[in-house]
């Protein structure tokens, strides 16, 4: 038996074992696992799945081993997943640390950050936020004015932040502030790190046109700061902070594609148009709808082959290319038609507000449906990411 | 499952069919066959390089005298000729011949065609549409038993590189309704064979094209490609491979017209700026790179689906046509209007690109038919 066969016997072995039975069902949102120092567990599993998946560093399978990963090869990753898609298996942790912070600590912290705060990280035990935007520099995110001022010892971050996803549940934040208010923007930037209970610290959540409140609006207010909290190297700052940003958007771009689980089922466009719009012979029963579905799906999987080509390409040992900012303008305007369509196609079932006699997936796909208009503004807007191609890729001129 | 990226080989023979084609079948040669009215309407010499490169035989195993490439390597070879609109049998005989012959052929037949088509020495073309729209069972064409073998009449259209060609594919009803897929058998027609009477059709693209008639051909019982009746299970296949192949060949002009136009904007200046300063141009071509991207990446997995023979050929077929047919006519459209009146002239290659963008959207296929046989295909 190979070393991967093996590894996959035994793997296959321990998740049967170790994986609770109602881990290997469809997951609702309010039971994602986003773990940290007060975390909610509406299915108790849930804790019992992320700690023992914690426990052998698979929340970051391809994590270095002293980091807290598993220190798996991509080979060896990639029998892990499958085995999990077996499973039908739910992620263990939905994490920021996971997604955007950690990569980025990965390539820029020092040894002694990547020891103290990975770790945590995959063991879901510090929940993070993302101190990005502002009031006045959203598009424009590196005209941010949040300073922070060395007193000696510490800094002294004032400011406030806007769109912070989830920060009034965060333990932590990742943050950019100004330290230098003389240079040009982009040099004048670094890269902090810092507990969001330390004093001078608040949060208000913002109410979105779905009813939903996962964003909040974050204060500081002389908050002191740590030296050693900071990452890479003064003025810096804005190196790291792209490069999380491609993370982040490939993370939120990844939505458009054919193979997302939430395309599946009642959110399957051809399937709630046979349910509410009819069905003849098997066909959906409006030949105009028909054909637009048919469009949609096929984008879509158009869009789900180019995510495993840049993918295949990179294992094949090419450089990651400038897929990201196509990915997440090409994802989001595509998750948002998916969303017009659905609504298309069930007509006012998916125009309910609340209570009956709407079904709960359908009041869901109402708020799912105005969700997703944020998608193309978070983590740079369409039009940022259009400027990009045109200018890192097509180098079309400023 | 194999990964979504060309192996070496494959991009070393991409490599060079760039040069190979970039030096002996410029744009500048397809022009000279337009405008010298050529009557064969390509090259038989860079055919006949082609064949020694073995281009012919691309698709066709070794042990048949071919080059045991795969579709996939016909695939990277098709988008390299579709950067110059260079003029070839590659489609009609390669592809589309070689296909039919491998798919349905006798082991005599197959013995005794695919070397000849290897070599260079045969044309083929597929006389299949009867009108001006891709309908693979609309066939009225007919072919009666008689004796041991079959009268053939019947009119064609649209057959590509039907007046050089020296064999036809004649899909003719031999029993059924026109638009029946039941009923309809292939057969190989010499296009010498009397009563048969082929005319070049000109078309905007300047590329080849013809009808064909037939008033009672004669054709024997071994002229049959594949059993009686059961020709759509020859020809729907094919009419996939044809597809996905001829959308190789789109790409590579989507991408030659993209990159000239992209070019074009950070040379042009207009109100004293290059004219690739202006964000309503840059979104444009942002969003062209975008759907050119996702084009490049269902080409391929079409490719490599045939090459693996995988159940979804036909779902990719539809989505890979339908796509490249929505990509090309995007970039020839926005490409001319963003060189502006220049694109307009017969002098510059956009326009060529266009017409040629147009006549390659009819072919097999346009988007309309593809979305909703892509939506039979998926079960809605």
């Amino acid at each position: 038996m190979s070393d991967l066969e093996k590894f996959r016997a035994e793997t296959r072995a321990w998740l049967e074992e170790n994986c609770p039975p109602s881990m290997r069902t469809p997951m609702p949102e309010e039971e994602t696992c986003w773990g940290g120092r007060n975390p909610v567990y509406k299915n108790p599993d849930s804790k019992v799945w992320m700690d023992r998946m914690g426990a052998r560093g698979w929340t970051v399978p391809a994590w270095p081993k002293e980091y807290g990963g598993g220190g798996l090869d991509k080979a060896h990753n990639q029998v892990l997943q499958q085995e999990l898609g077996r499973l039908r298996a739910r992620p263990p942790l939905s994490s920021f640390g996971i997604w955007m912070l950690g990569p980025a600590l990965l390539e820029f912290a020092s040894e002694e950050q990547k020891r103290h705060y990975l770790p945590q990280i995959a063991r879901g035990e510090i929940r993070w936020c993302q101190g990005y935007s502002e009031p006045g520099a959203g598009s424009d995110l590196a005209g941010l004015q949040t300073k922070a001022e060395d007193m000696g010892d510490h800094y002294l971050v004032n400011g406030s932040k806007i769109w912070t996803s989830y920060g009034n549940y965060a333990d932590w934040i990742f943050c950019l502030v100004r330290t230098d208010p003389k240079a040009p923007k982009h040099q004048g930037i670094s890269f902090l790190l810092f507990d969001m209970a330390s004093p001078g610290v608040s949060t208000k959540p913002i109410k979105l046109i779905s009813g939903a409140s996962v964003f909040a609006q974050t204060f500081f207010d002389n908050v002191k700061v740590p030296k050693d909290q900071l990452v890479g190297t003064l003025n810096a700052g804005w190196t790291i902070a792209k490069a999380l940003l491609q993370h982040e958007r490939n993370m939120i771009g990844g939505m458009g594609g054919a193979n997302m689980p939430g395309s599946s089922g009642l959110r399957s466009p051809s399937v709630a148009a046979k349910r509410y719009a009819g069905e003849i012979k098997g066909k959906i029963a409006n030949p105009a709808m028909r054909l637009e579905v048919a469009k949609h799906n096929m984008n879509s999987r158009a869009f789900g082959l180019t995510g495993q080509r840049m993918a295949d390409e990179m294992k094949a040992g090419a450089p990651p290319g400038p897929a990201s900012s196509m990915f997440k303008y090409y994802g989001t305007e595509q998750n948002k038609r998916k969303y017009e369509l659905l609504l298309q196609a069930m007509g006012t079932s998916a125009l309910g507000w609340e209570g009956k006699p709407f079904e709960e997936h359908e009041l869901s796909i109402t708020r799912e449906w105005l969700r997703s208009k944020g998608n193309s503004i978070e983590g740079g807007t369409s039009e940022v990411q259009l400027n990009i191609i045109a200018k890192n890729v097509l180098r079309l001129p400023d | 499952m194999a990964l979504l990226v060309l192996n070496e080989d494959q991009v070393q023979l991409k490599d060079s069919a760039r040069d190979f084609i970039q030096n002996k079948a410029p744009i500048a040669a397809f022009r000279k066959l337009r405008d010298s009215n050529d009557k064969d309407g390509f090259d038989r010499n860079l055919w006949k390089e082609m064949a020694d490169l073995g281009w012919a035989g691309i698709i066709i195993p070794e042990e048949f005298g071919g080059f045991g490439f795969g579709y996939t390597g016909l695939g990277v070879v098709l988008e390299e000729t579709g950067r110059t609109l260079a003029a070839s049998p590659l489609i009609s005989t390669a592809l589309i011949g070689a296909t039919a012959v491998l798919l349905g052929g006798s082991a005599a037949q197959k013995k005794e065609i695919l070397p000849a088509i290897a070599a260079g020495g045969w044309l083929m073309a597929l006389a299949h549409e009867e009108g001006p729209h891709h309908a693979p069972y609309a066939i009225a064409t007919k072919a009666k038993a008689d004796g041991g073998g079959f009268i053939l009449s019947g009119k064609k259209t649209f057959v590509l590189d039907g007046h050089v060609a020296d064999q036809l594919i004649v899909v003719a009803r031999t029993s059924g309704k026109s638009g029946a897929r039941e009923g309809l058998t292939l057969f190989l027609v010499d296009s010498k064979t009397p009563g048969v009477k082929i005319t070049r059709t000109l078309m905007a693209d300047s590329r080849n094209a013809a009808n064909v008639k037939f008033t009672n051909v004669k054709l024997a019982s071994n002229t049959m490609l594949g059993a009686i009746d059961q020709g759509a299970d020859i020809l729907d296949p094919v009419l996939d491979r044809a597809r996905i192949g001829l959308a190789a060949e789109m790409l590579g002009s989507v991408r030659e017209e993209f990159e000239r136009t992209v070019e074009y904007l950070k040379t042009r200046q207009q109100f004293g700026v290059l004219i690739g300063t202006f964000q309503a141009l840059k979104h444009r071509a942002a969003e062209m790179f975008c759907e050119i991207e996702l084009s490049i990446s269902v080409l391929l997995d079409g490719l490599i689906a045939i090459d693996e023979n995988r159940k979804d050929v036909p779902q990719m077929a539809s989505l890979v046509k339908a796509r490249l047919n929505d990509t090309y006519f995007l970039v020839s459209n926005e490409a001319l209007q963003m060189h502006g009146g220049i694109g307009m002239t017969d002098e510059f290659d956009m326009g060529l690109f266009m017409k040629r963008a147009r006549v390659a959207i009819a072919s097999f296929g346009d988007s309309s038919f593809h979305r909703e046989r892509y939506a039979t295909l998926e079960g809605y």
